[in-house]
């Protein structure tokens, strides 16, 4: 299964993965049409601040051992086949133990609905709207061993220049 | 001390002023920037275009994605045109300043704003006959409409190079800007220009446009120069004075009006008509009568030639209402922030805004004419002493920090005082001193705070650092605000910080001039707009010496930049010759050919080149290093 993986050192804070979201969370998945529409459609992913200067996304990590699927007593989130923890809006009742229980804080509640809201992994999508519209490619979908492989080409090629002097 | 709060501001009063709108709940602007963050890279960067519908298009500073915009531009030149487009706004704002003193004193002459007048005949004299407008047998009022229409011409497209850049630079540097094609004839026509060739389809060549940016910066210098002469002739030269800065100079006892943003023609004439309503503030119970005090540039304005304190600067500028002394708070336009008006709506404090192109939604607005400027005045003043009676004294805290402050250093001013040493041959004491090492260089301070930087500290750093060196120190606009503030434009300044060679000049200069000390540690010219004095004195001595500005050991140092003004001042400070320190990083870097050529390339066709340095320590270091450079080539000892 695929992960969404964030390369720290690729984003600029521009804020495009935060509208893509929430656009592909509309009704109308037009831009133009999305602002004003109710219930307003939110993000799903941030990009936050560190200071003094680094721009970071948090987004849900689809934990396999979710917190959050512990915590929720209502049974409104559970794991697909594919791995994707999903929030049943129907069945949540708003206790947000799910909220305070996350390490990554990006359970929201919907201002409009009064539920729980999170990243569902674009399920009508083959990219996750975020990572389509990252402009330098700071978030990327791959899997853990595609990923991992990346990290280790670019180790490998360091320790030899590092080994070279 | 709260260290959240001193990462804001080095200044106290905006300290103390910070923790009070934080208890009261009062949105500040760095709370305004910390919900901003982070920012955009591109908009950081610079390589981001809306200027066709076809947009909004970006380039990837990594190289992975598109590396060039829709129709074809790249990152470079995409850089250029937003550059150039800052330069057009900040020359737009100077010389729209200046096209309003112009129109003043034509009206005046015309007879029909009867509320103005020529203050300064020898000015004005002086001005004509830089112009080539002949003097004889002409009456005061005839050659103020001749100057008046010369400067109007300015504004529009000529066969020959705008008089306000051709009759003030050095000949050598007019010949330079006429062999690199850099030289303006109309200065609304550059604005034009610039509007054209950076729209879309138009100029794609980076260099093309950077020159064409430098020739609109030039005309910006032309509306400097022009605003502060006008300023002269209609309401004085200034003349050294000594007053205060910082909030504690607001009065429980008096009904306090702060002027903001830049042009005299209004300030100037509140400050007049002032004491004539202290008896109606008497009545109102304001013992004290009316006080006003300046924020920004207008402030600089009313101070260099008044002595109106000043009560804060730039980014602070909401903190003079937060202290629950303000009564009236009236502005024209530059710089002045919307957000005024939400922290006004927490006190009694009436916004009043004046001009027809500069309204806030939530400000009281009461349109200013020259026709009646001294109706609408007392009109004015008026709301301030009717607010004051709905001033809650319980709400009032006036931080008690008010340092003395030497102001109103005139080019005439700084020549006068040199004069005393030497009175046919003015420069030669300078010149003497610079040659001798007692002073290394000059630097020039300009600008304003900027929110990414802590309050002044940019400044103080660099300033400290400068004077222990020696180093004659010169500032204008919230670059004197902050030193104001601090109080290191005053003699114990010198006394604390001065290298023993400047102290001993500003000594001899103070003792001559009869102040029983020595001269301030920095000399404050006054606004924004007279960063044309400190050029003027470059120019001075540049043509006493037969040489250009570009080999003179004087630098700038624009420590917290901001505006679009800032950038375009910048931009012909580097023209005229001078190695310039900008202390935030400008978005450019997204283009490196033209961070290069602002930084590196441009020193070989002009002289002068951007410094770009956050780190006021290393700034502090370029600059030395920038004078010393100066001085080997003079052949002087470095």
């Amino acid at each position: 299964m695929k992960e969404i993986f964030v390369r720290l050192d690729r984003c600029v804070g521009c804020h495009t993965c935060e509208i893509a979201c929430a656009v592909e969370h509309s009704q109308s998945k037009d831009l133009f049409r999305a602002i004003s529409e109710h219930p307003v459609p939110r993000r799903r992913l941030f990009v936050e601040w560190v200071a003094p200067g680094q721009k970071i996304p948090v987004l849900c990590r689809h934990c396999t051992d979710a917190p959050c699927m512990h915590a929720c007593i209502s049974g409104a989130i559970r794991r697909t086949p594919e791995g994707v923890v999903l929030t049943d809006t129907d069945k949540c009742i708003g206790c947000w133990t799910c909220v305070m229980v996350c390490p990554y804080g990006v359970i929201g509640r919907h201002p409009e609905m009064q539920r729980a809201y999170r990243c569902d992994r674009c399920p009508d999508r083959e990219v996750p709207a975020c990572v389509a519209s990252c402009p330098t490619r700071a978030l990327v979908y791959r899997t853990v061993e595609e990923f991992s492989a990346g990290v280790r080409q670019t180790a490998a090629a360091e320790m030899l220049a590092g080994e070279r002097g | 001390m709260d260290v959240k709060v001193l990462q804001k501001t080095m200044d106290p009063a905006v300290q103390e002023m910070l923790l009070r709108a934080e208890q009261m709940g009062i949105e500040t602007v760095w709370d305004r920037y910390q919900a901003q963050l982070p920012q955009c890279g591109f908009g950081e960067l610079g390589p981001c275009c809306r200027f066709c519908l076809q947009g909004p298009c970006r380039v990837d500073p990594f190289g992975e994605g598109p590396q060039r915009g829709i129709c074809g531009a790249d990152a470079n030149s995409i850089v250029a045109r937003n550059l150039a487009r800052a330069i057009a706004a900040g020359t737009a704002a100077h010389s729209g300043h200046a096209k309003h003193l112009a129109h003043t004193l034509l009206r005046w002459a015309e007879g029909k704003a009867p509320d103005y007048g020529v203050k300064d005949e020898a000015k004005l004299r002086a001005v004509a006959s830089r112009l080539g407008i002949p003097l004889d047998g002409k009456d005061v009022r005839q050659l103020a409409r001749e100057v008046a229409e010369a400067a109007l011409a300015d504004f529009s497209e000529k066969e020959t190079p705008v008089a306000w850049v051709a009759t003030t630079i050095t000949q050598k540097r007019l010949e330079k800007a006429l062999q690199h094609g850099v030289v303006p004839t109309g200065i609304d026509s550059v604005v034009s220009e610039i509007m054209h060739r950076t729209s879309y389809g138009v100029d794609a060549d980076t260099v093309n446009l950077l020159l064409g940016g430098v020739k609109c910066a030039l005309a910006d210098f032309a509306g400097c120069h022009m605003a502060t002469d006008l300023a002269d002739i209609l309401f004085g030269t200034p003349k050294p004075l000594v007053t205060a800065a910082n909030m504690g100079v607001l009065k429980r006892d008096a009904v306090n009006i702060a002027v903001h943003g830049h042009n005299p023609v209004l300030s100037d004439i509140i400050v007049q008509v002032a004491p004539e309503m202290a008896d109606e503030a008497r009545a109102a119970g304001a013992g004290e009568g009316v006080n006003i005090v300046g924020i920004c540039c207008t402030g600089n304005e009313v101070m260099s030639r008044h002595g109106v304190p000043a009560v804060t600067h730039s980014v602070s500028q909401e903190m003079a209402i937060v202290t629950g002394a303000l009564d009236a708070l009236v502005v024209d336009y530059q710089c002045i922030m919307p957000a005024l008006a939400g922290v006004a709506e927490c006190f009694h404090t009436r916004l009043i805004t004046t001009m027809p192109i500069s309204k806030i939604s939530g400000a009281t607005y009461v349109e200013f004419h020259e026709d009646h400027a001294r109706e609408t005045a007392r009109q004015i003043i008026r709301m301030g002493i009717e607010a004051f009676a709905r001033r809650d004294p319980s709400r009032v805290q006036i931080p008690s920090y008010s340092p003395q402050v030497f102001a109103g250093f005139s080019t005439e001013a700084i020549v006068g005082t040199l004069a005393l040493i030497n009175s046919e041959d003015p420069l030669k004491p300078l010149i003497d001193q610079i040659v001798a090492g007692n002073i290394l260089g000059v630097c020039l301070f300009a600008g304003c705070n900027n929110v990414k930087v802590p309050q002044d500290s940019g400044f103080l750093t660099v300033a400290q650092e400068l004077a222990r060196h020696n180093v004659l120190l010169l500032s204008t606009g919230c670059g004197s605000g902050a030193f104001a503030r601090h109080g290191l434009l005053n003699p114990e300044a010198t006394e604390k910080y001065a290298g023993e060679g400047l102290k001993a000049v500003l000594t001899a200069l103070g003792q001559a001039a009869g102040l029983g000390g020595p001269l301030p540690l920095i000399l404050h010219m006054g606004s924004c707009v007279d960063n044309s004095r400190a050029a003027d004195v470059a120019t001075a001595v540049a043509n006493r010496l037969g040489v250009d500005v570009d080999q003179l050991p004087v630098v700038a140092c624009a420590a917290e930049a901001v505006a679009e003004k800032a950038v375009s001042i910048g931009t012909w400070a580097v023209t005229l010759g001078l190695p310039t320190h900008v202390g935030v990083i400008p978005p450019v870097l997204g283009g490196p050919l033209v961070a290069q050529i602002l930084t590196q390339d441009i020193k070989g066709l002009f002289g002068g080149y951007f410094i770009v340095e956050t780190d006021p320590k290393k700034a502090a270091e370029a600059l030395l290093e920038a004078i010393r450079e100066r001085r080997r080539g003079l052949g002087l000892a470095a």
